[in-house]
């Protein structure tokens, strides 16, 4: 096993997976069928990101693990999503706030990763970071519109940024795996990411006319090492069950 | 949310050199978002290169009662068709 990678790579998969598995609950109830339609999409694009980086973590693995062993036959703690992605969908607000927040990191992550010297890793990324380019630029215009629309959608939108904003820490602490990645040529600079990060969503925020939350706040973390709130188990119990009673069914 | 939006009609060009084509209708606040609904809607399995909107209520339609004056007399002038002429095989588009 790459001991170096492997952690690395099942944390992008993570990410995607469980936030594809979010987005995808509100397919056929989205406030429009507009709004439905491009939300799966965006849905569809992390499931096949997701499906890139396990895949390549299941090889990094080498034990006969693939891509669907890792999706439907770990458990929660062995999960290594943010805990951002892991929350609940909540409001059509939640979800969009969720997601502005997420594909802002992203973008920026995704455009690192693509200059990685590790050529899979840089395959990948710059494979995804078309897809995220039009995620955020969707993401960033709701934000606006919503922040800055009637007085409801204000309020709600400044609730969910509120409420969010401590999960949004974590996606820039750095811990040994960071580090050995970024040895092995694919990670990247998460405190010049993270300046990089604070001044386009407190730009979008502004322009929403919404109120951007004290970057030094207290801040939620422990999802990268495994450490989840309630809401992972039961997002995999529902994404799991067939696998789990079924093991190896296939359509 | 709909009740509010007004339609759009989505026009869809799906190579470079062929004129766009009307695909269908959507719902949206302004023409920016219908850009981008359109594209989530319209374009998902990789069907064009150009989007057009326009509002749906900016369309003016002939009457159906209009139909016979309009397009009857062209059906019996076979000299207005032009299939006198050899069509070379590898022309395409026309």
């Amino acid at each position: 096993m790459d001991d170096a990678l492997h952690p690395y790579v099942l944390r992008l998969g993570d990410n995607a997976l469980v936030l594809s598995q979010r987005l995808g609950e509100w397919c056929g109830k989205g406030p429009a069928l507009e709004e439905d339609m491009a939300l799966t999409n965006v849905a569809l694009d992390l499931l096949g990101q997701a499906r890139m980086w396990l895949s390549y973590a299941a090889e990094l693995q080498g034990d006969g693990a693939d891509e669907d062993s890792l999706a439907y036959h770990r458990n929660a703690p062995e999960f290594r999503n943010l805990l951002l992605v892991e929350q609940p969908n909540g409001s059509y607000a939640d979800t969009l706030v969720r997601q502005f927040f997420f594909d802002a990191w992203h973008a920026l992550a995704l455009r690192e990763l693509g200059r990685s010297s590790e050529s899979r890793v840089a395959g990948i990324a710059q494979k995804a970071a078309k897809e995220v380019a039009y995620h955020l630029r969707r993401s960033s215009d709701l934000i606006v519109r919503l922040g800055d629309g009637t007085a409801r959608s204000h309020e709600m939108m400044q609730a969910a940024v509120d409420n969010l904003w401590r999960f949004t820490g974590e996606m820039f602490e750095t811990d040994a795996i960071d580090a050995a990645a970024r040895a092995a040529g694919a990670g990247f600079d998460a405190t010049s990411l993270r300046r990089e990060w604070l001044a386009y969503v407190g730009e979008v925020l502004e322009t929403g006319t919404l109120r951007m939350p004290p970057p030094e706040a207290w801040m939620q973390k422990g999802g990268k090492q495994g450490v989840h709130s309630e809401h992972l188990s039961r997002l995999l119990a529902e994404m799991q069950v067939l696998q789990r009673t079924h093991p190896g069914a296939k359509w | 949310m709909n009740s509010t939006w007004p339609l759009w009609e989505i026009f869809i060009r799906s190579q470079h050199g062929l004129a766009h084509r009307h695909v269908g209708s959507l719902h949206a606040p302004d023409a920016a978002m219908a850009i981008n609904n359109a594209r989530d809607v319209y374009t998902r399995r990789n069907e064009g290169v150009s989007i057009w909107v326009m509002k749906s209520a900016d369309i003016t339609a002939s009457s159906p009662d209009d139909k016979a004056a309009l397009f009857d007399p062209a059906n019996n002038k076979v000299y207005r068709h032009p299939t006198f002429f050899p069509m070379p095989e590898d022309v395409k588009g026309l």
